[in-house]
């Protein structure tokens, strides 16, 4: 298989590895060094793909991040990986590549003719005018639109390969390796301070390697190597190709992606593909150089139309030539260098068309004294070819390239070069917030003003030529390592012409009659669409940007926005620095979901905690529930049980004899000083003044609005010495509002709050036998119903262990809880499971303790409550002192208008009218069912279980003014068509007068 | 990322550790009971939101669990000083200047 293009000598590319790949099911030949770019080119391959709204052929347009066409889908099965630039892929033997889209190839794309039959029905915002209604039909267009338009296909198996993150710390981050860059890590590196330096291409140098200037008198590629080299031999400067720096977040903190086995083979044989580096630095040095604009004129789209300093770079570094014939169109001197390359590489040069009228520089100097035909005041208005340019037409233009000012003139040519200036790689200074701003004199947007420690150096700020940034380079270097520097370098390029700036050469036509000018390739944004766009009253750059899709893409419009700008602003009679720029925001590039995930993913995507009871929950079967972190038992099946059967089962068992609860999970929370009384009084909404040591007291936690925010019992363990329980899920949150009230209020008071939940293990055991359970253990409490009463707490000797018992109940019957410290705690509850074996001990999980507790009326903090309940919403004024001295936090609030209103939704029971029924959770709550809709929401269910003792469903739910609505039906409206009845009643529906916990 | 100074443990740590907890220098009525309701729903409710200078509560939820203050810009996101509760910033927003005469006068002309 010939490489066509290819030339014999020069170029970094290893002809004794030759690699063969397929593109489109079509095998080629490349050499180790090649990209899949130019290995494509080298073999002659024209069209890459198809673009997205008119299915025009496209083919490759630069040589780096900025291509907008060659998107590829790489590799095969769950390997495969959607929409890498061809530009950027390292080739590698036997690598698979393909087109993203075209359909049935991308040679023979039958959507080119509704291209070309719809093109003139497809304006900007084309998608929201056309497929506005009739709504229901949108599915079908997006499907439709979807297919045709796609870019890339997503594996949908497991990605095979690993990733990481790491967290990097420097003194100087520098971003780039091209002159600028390099000059710049040198300077920091030698004064000794940590320096990281990432680039995103295989090799460090940037244009360097691509250049015949030199520097100093050295090759500017053997410059580049020697610079690298003496980088990678200082231990203070990390040096990491292969690396792109896509985001730049506040407070100089850089994420970079490390490509570490990409260019090997579709996936890593060791180690993981790719590696995330979050990187804090203490200082920046932006060299991120510049991109070429394209210009736009008719048909500049086609094959065989490329950037001149792409085509350059393809000469040069990669050894092929593009084209046989090539037109170069220019508006500077940069691209003369291109011209000179193309003739040294011994192709045809048909001519140097140049905006300006009176060109001078050294290039052009060069260019004419080596035989090139140069066409001063000259443009390029249209190019011709249907799979590949063949012609374009020239025509002589005014001073300001406004208009022509002659007939036009065909050229044959198989390659034209565009140099149409260029454009900062701003993105990244774009990051942290800064806009960019347009400097005339450079004709691009540069770096605004930042806060950042960060610097610039080079093309980034305007300074094209290679001295100028070298030099830029060694002063950024100096400054962000706080040195000083008088190095300068020499490259023998100091006269260079003025460039113009020109973005759009005219036609002979208008632009809505024009073949198609293209400024955005990869969205098939147009001239005329912009120019359309700006006429339907779309001013605003970011507004135009939105309607025409301009900028959008994985290309995030690097080559062509600047030009589009530039056409708004003509449009709408304004300049360019006065409609100004989009902004940019990360990722620069596309960065995989696999490098932002790392190992953060599966079981380790967020920490499973397990109480000390756990080992015994999984040898018995226990299925589980995520509480927050916390894996709690659900439940625990027996052999051929179903859930309803177990729950039944379980909550029977608490009900009749013994059940038992892991309770770790509580939220536990150790208070103690001298004030520790006081600041509960504050804190919850009942009286702490008068809790002796040795008893229990329920507390309701409200926020400063008088809304219920935890709840849970706290026990007085001394006058100076408290244990709070919370939630299980509320507890950090409960910490750290205690934390809050004390160090910014209330300072003044001495307590001190530690987190003791994973400290203790808790067993709670509920039903009429767990008295005689804990008699067989306990020995030296005194536990009968006179001694030990109801909210009593003891410390006492339990199996041998000093344990912290508890007579509460979260269950109506009487129970118990023994806390023993945590690495005791699966002892314990063996020991309690043996102890209670002669009475049927039965263990349960969080769905039974939520049965029980329903069927007491007990609410849980979160499921019955959602931020907007009052005590008196949840019928619990009883739990709010009515005459405390300090006015506790949320008092004040219940006086307010809304919050004390009658008729707010208050938590009532709900008893379904057929008792076989369990009304859904969630269900919404009407008092009307034949109401029209939109009915009156009157509330909705909060609980709802199957009571096995009861022998019906139960329920819980706000209703508006419920609790003056005993006894009156309510209407649940379901998906489904059925409607279900309750009546509203108490919500204790077991054991209303509490003589079973107080047994 | 922000990148913290807590005032207590003396050292910038990454904002992982912290958590915001809103507007700082609000202080709780001293008598809940005697003040209206508007102004208790002014302190409940009501924050400032400026653009620019705010001044604001961290925790250090995952660190030393103190709650301290910091003066920082909400458009550039830049932290001018964090400071102890009880402390005052010394970095607070310009005061618009009230008009002088002259310059009210050279508005309407």
């Amino acid at each position: 298989m010939s490489q066509v293009n290819r030339i014999a000598t020069g170029g970094r590319i290893d002809r004794s590895k030759p690699m063969s790949f397929t593109f489109n099911g079509k095998t080629f030949q490349g050499f180790d060094g090649d990209t899949l770019a130019s290995a494509m080119l080298a073999n002659g391959v024209g069209i890459v793909g198809r673009s997205f709204k008119y299915s025009r052929a496209r083919g490759i347009l630069g040589h780096g991040a900025e291509e907008p066409n060659a998107l590829m889908q790489l590799h095969k099965g769950n390997e495969t990986i959607p929409n890498p630039r061809a530009t950027q892929v390292e080739l590698f033997d036997g690598l698979i590549s393909s087109s993203t889209n075209g359909w049935p190839s991308v040679e023979f794309d039958l959507m080119e003719w509704v291209g070309k039959i719809g093109g003139k029905m497809m304006p900007p915002g084309f998608y929201y005018k056309t497929f506005m209604a009739p709504q229901n039909m949108w599915m079908t267009y997006e499907k439709f639109i979807r297919k045709a338009a796609g870019f890339g296909k997503l594996s949908l198996d497991p990605d095979p390969d690993t990733y990481d993150k790491v967290n990097v710390h420097c003194d100087v981050m520098v971003v780039g390796a091209g002159p600028a860059g390099l000059a710049a890590a040198l300077e920091a590196g030698r004064s000794g301070k940590r320096v990281i330096i990432v680039d995103e291409q295989n090799e460090f140098g940037g244009t360097l390697l691509a250049s015949n200037q030199t520097v100093d008198g050295v090759e500017a590629a053997t410059w580049a190597e020697q610079a690298t080299s003496e980088l990678a031999r200082m231990s203070n400067v990390t040096s990491m190709p292969r690396t792109t720096a896509f985001g730049y977040y506040d407070h100089n903190f850089l994420c970079a992606l490390e490509r570490r086995t990409d260019h090997l083979g579709p996936v890593a044989l060791t180690g993981t593909r790719q590696r995330l580096h979050r990187i804090r630095a203490h200082q920046v040095v932006l060299a991120t150089g510049a991109i070429e604009r394209p210009l736009v004129f008719g048909n500049n789209d086609l094959p065989g139309i490329m950037l001149a300093n792409s085509v350059s770079t393809y000469i040069i570094r990669y050894a092929v030539v593009p084209g046989q014939r090539c037109v170069v169109m220019t508006t500077n001197d940069s691209g003369y260098q291109t011209a000179l390359d193309i003739q040294a590489a011994g192709r045809t040069v048909v001519a140097v068309v140049d905006s300006r009228h009176a060109p001078d520089g050294r290039l052009v100097q060069a260019a004419k004294a080596a035989g090139i035909e140069v066409m001063a005041g000259h443009g390029v208005i249209e190019a011709q070819g249907s799979k590949r340019v063949t012609d374009v037409i020239v025509a002589p233009l005014d001073e300001a390239g406004d208009k022509l000012v002659g007939a036009g003139k065909t050229l044959s040519c198989d390659l034209v070069a565009v140099a149409g200036g260029w454009s900062p790689v701003v993105h990244l200074s774009c990051h942290t917030g800064s806009r960019p701003v347009w400097q005339e004199d450079v004709a691009g947007f540069v770096p605004g003003p930042t806060i950042q420690n960060q610097h610039l150096a080079g093309a980034i700020a305007g300074e094209y030529r290679l001295s100028q940034a070298l030099n830029a380079g060694v002063q950024a270097g100096a400054n962000a390592a706080g040195t000083q520097s008088t190095q300068v370098f020499d490259c023998g390029d100091e006269s260079e012409g003025a460039a113009q700036a020109l973005y759009i050469v005219p036609h002979t036509k208008p632009s809505s009659r024009a073949p198609k000018q293209f400024v955005d390739l990869q969205n098939d944004v147009t001239a005329a669409g912009i120019e359309l766009a700006a006429r339907e009253g779309f001013q605003s750059i970011e507004h135009v940007k939105r309607y025409t899709a301009m900028g959008f893409g994985t290309d995030q419009g690097k080559t062509g926005n600047v030009n589009g700008m530039a056409i708004v602003a003509k449009t709408l009679n304004k300049t360019i620095a006065e409609t100004g720029t989009t902004i940019f925001r990360p990722a620069y590039t596309p960065v995989t979901f696999g490098a932002m995930g790392g190992r953060d993913i599966g079981v380790l995507l967020d920490p499973a905690r397990h109480t000390a009871m756990h080992p015994w929950h999984l040898a018995n079967g226990a299925e589980f529930e995520n509480v927050g972190q916390w894996k709690r038992p659900w439940y625990f099946p027996q052999a051929g049980e179903t859930m309803q059967q177990t729950l039944n089962r379980e909550c029977l068992a608490v009900r009749n004899s013994v059940g038992m609860l892991d309770a770790s999970t509580l939220g536990k929370i150790d208070i103690q000083g001298k004030d520790a009384r006081e600041f509960l009084n504050r804190v919850y909404t009942n009286a702490w003044t008068k809790l002796a040591p040795g008893k229990c007291r329920y507390g309701l936690m409200l926020k400063e609005d008088g809304m219920i925010f935890d709840d849970g019992v706290t026990a007085c363990l001394s006058d100076t010495h408290f244990l709070m329980t919370t939630t299980s899920g509320g507890a950090a949150a409960v910490l750290g509002w205690l934390e809050l009230w004390h160090q910014t209020e209330w300072p003044e008071l001495e307590v001190y709050f530690t987190s003791v939940t994973d400290q203790w293990a808790t067993c709670s055991f509920a039903g009429p036998n767990s008295r005689k359970v804990l008699e067989k253990l306990c020995t030296d409490v005194d536990l009968s119903a006179q001694a030990m009463k109801f909210m009593d707490y003891r410390e006492g000797t339990v199996a041998g262990i000093k344990s912290r018992i508890f007579r509460i109940s979260f269950t109506g019957e009487l129970s118990f809880e023994v806390n023993v410290p945590a690495d005791q705690g699966h002892y314990m509850w063996k020991k309690l499971m043996e102890a209670g074996e002669e009475f049927g001990i039965t263990p349960y999980g969080t769905e039974s303790m939520h049965v029980l507790r329903a069927e007491k009326g007990f609410i849980i903090a979160g499921q019955d409550t959602d931020g907007s309940m009052t005590p008196y919403d949840c019928l619990m004024g009883w739990a709010v002192g009515k005459t405390k001295e300090f006015s506790f936090l949320g008092e004040r609030s219940f006086s307010r208008p809304d919050t004390a209103r009658t008729d707010r939704k208050q938590l009532v029971g709900l008893k379904p009218k057929d008792p076989t029924v369990v009304i859904p959770e969630g269900s919404q709550i009407v008092m009307d069912p034949n109401q029209p809709i939109p009915m009156d929401m009157m509330g909705h269910v909060t609980s709802s279980y199957w009571s096995e003792c009861l022998g019906h469903g139960i329920a819980m739910g706000t209703v508006k003014g419920g609790s003056d609505r005993m006894g009156q039906t309510v209407y649940f409206p379901q998906a489904d068509g059925r409607v279900l009845a309750a009546e509203i009643c108490s919500p204790v529906f077991y054991d209303p007068k509490g003589d079973h916990h107080n047994d | 990322m922000h990148h913290i100074y807590c005032p207590y443990c003396e050292e910038i740590r990454e904002e992982e550790e912290y958590s915001y907890t809103g507007e700082a220098h609000i202080e709780r009525p001293k008598d809940p009971a005697s003040i209206s309701d508007e102004v208790w729903g002014d302190y409940m409710f009501f924050r400032s939101n400026p653009r620019g200078i705010h001044h604001e509560m961290w925790y250090h939820a995952a660190g030393c669990r103190r709650y301290f203050n910091a003066t920082r810009d909400t458009h550039s996101y830049q932290i001018h000083e964090t400071y102890k509760m009880g402390e005052l910033p010394t970095v607070t927003a310009p005061t618009k200047a009230a008009p002088t005469k002259a310059a009210a006068q050279g508005d309407a002309s």
